[in-house]
């Protein structure tokens, strides 16, 4: 029996983005990175793009300021729905910390078990720490390393699953480069991600398994092109885990089309394909996140 | 583990691809941005953004504007392919000591951005010229 926190993150995201909507003048507007270098949220709250994460930092300070974003998403496939809020902050583009709620919906699943919890909620804490480069200025990529600390607060169908831990942690490398007039004459955006972790669907099934209890590296791989200023596509992969018997688990892809108005704001859109999710073939879904800056 | 491998394989091609698409093409870039005229009205445009930045305008107080104003252009016309020769003192001479920082960069870029936009400037052009810019970031900031 699942007993119902209160929900201070959500309210603190959605907060924060009416306070952006609601504010004439703003911070982020005076901040100085480039728009759009930001970059997005992922479902994890970490700066990057829908599913993979990137060396980039949350917000528009650079190395003499600070900044953040707060951010809220939405993933909705055939058999589940997933809602994210959170909040990121970066300081002097070196160090950044985010926090970042998800709610997955997983009624279907319920039916099919038998069981009577119908949602599963997990906070995920990250600190990321720009080891070297910059995205734009140097000749090589822009490097990061982050570890996300994730806890899963209802881990009654994880468990029956076969799920060994409730809570566990991801460490990952990133590299990013925007390469200017990198291809057809439009900015090119290249990220590629190791990550260390033993996380089941990212944690809402909770951690390690009975084919594997134990952290092992996969790969991230993003890549986008800008065409202009204020638009971005691109596509996701990222390689997960596979250590459950009972419900095998399938790598993730994703093709978004991202829209950078101002350095306020930003909205994401994508096309999801999460592969096969307990049980559930073919997810394949839409996605969006809006994300405000400050 | 192979659709990893496929993945791999197309970043590494997109990248081999943004390698040889690099700038150094047909038509002169310099041409692209307007020639002389064209330089001059983005350098004007830019004096406007900076003189109205104040991130940055305390930086160019003690500047003669009008002695940075058309080394710029000679700069800018040099860099592009135009039939300008930039004598003056080289980026890392000219930006040493002063302790610019990442910020004031990042800033003078977004500037410039704005002012080619103010120009209708096309996308290509300006990320041509961005590309070649960016590469002064080591020879301005923290020296």
């Amino acid at each position: 029996m699942s007993v119902s926190r209160p929900r201070v993150l959500p309210l603190l995201s959605a907060w924060l983005l009416a306070t952006l909507l609601a504010s004439p003048a703003l911070a982020a507007e005076s901040r100085s990175r480039i728009l759009a270098t930001s970059a997005a949220t992922t479902l994890e709250g970490s700066a990057g793009g829908g599913i993979v994460p990137m060396a980039v930092l949350p917000g528009y300070g650079a190395r003499e300021e600070q900044g953040g974003s707060a951010f809220v998403s939405y993933v909705h496939l055939p058999d589940y729905d997933l809602a994210v809020a959170g909040v990121n902050w970066s300081w002097r583009n070196r160090v950044a910390i985010s926090l970042a709620e998800q709610r997955l919906s997983h009624q279907p699943l319920s039916e099919r078990l038998d069981v009577e919890p119908t949602s599963i909620r997990q906070t995920v804490a990250e600190a990321k720490v720009r080891l070297a480069g910059d995205l734009i200025y140097t000749d090589w990529p822009q490097v990061s390393v982050g570890v996300q600390y994730k806890k899963n607060h209802d881990f009654f169908v994880p468990q029956a699953a076969g799920a060994q831990d409730d809570s566990g942690y991801d460490l990952y490398l990133s590299a990013t480069r925007l390469i200017l007039a990198g291809l057809f004459e439009r900015n090119l955006l290249l990220n590629a991600n190791i990550r260390y972790t033993k996380a089941n669907q990212v944690g809402l099934v909770g951690f390690g398994g009975d084919l594997n209890d134990s952290h092992e590296w996969v790969g991230e791989l993003s890549a986008g092109l800008f065409l202009n200023q204020h638009w971005l596509i691109g596509a996701e992969y990222r390689q997960k885990p596979d250590n459950l018997s009972f419900i095998p688990e399938s790598d993730w892809y994703t093709a978004f089309v991202a829209w950078f108005p101002s350095k306020r704001w930003s909205l994401v859109g994508a096309y999801v394909d999460l592969g096969e999710v307990a049980t559930f073939d073919n997810q394949r879904g839409a996605y969006v996140s809006l994300q405000g800056s400050f | 583990m192979k659709r990893l491998t496929q993945g791999v394989v197309a970043v590494l091609a997109l990248g081999l691809v943004a390698c040889t698409s690099l700038p150094g093409g047909e038509d002169s870039l310099y041409q692209r941005l307007g020639g002389e005229a064209g330089i001059e009205g983005i350098v004007y445009e830019l004096l406007v953004e900076i003189a109205n930045d104040e991130r940055i305008v305390e930086r160019f107080r003690e500047l003669n504007i009008a002695r940075f104003q058309q080394g710029l252009e000679t700069y800018l016309c040099s860099v592009t392919g135009g039939p300008c020769q930039y004598t003056g003192d080289s980026m890392r001479i000219v930006h040493s000591g002063h302790n610019f920082t990442d910020s004031e960069f990042n800033a003078l870029v977004e500037n410039l951005i704005t002012a080619m936009n103010r120009r209708d400037v096309d996308t290509g052009t300006q990320n041509r010229l961005l590309a070649i810019l960016a590469r002064d970031y080591k020879d301005v900031v923290y020296l």
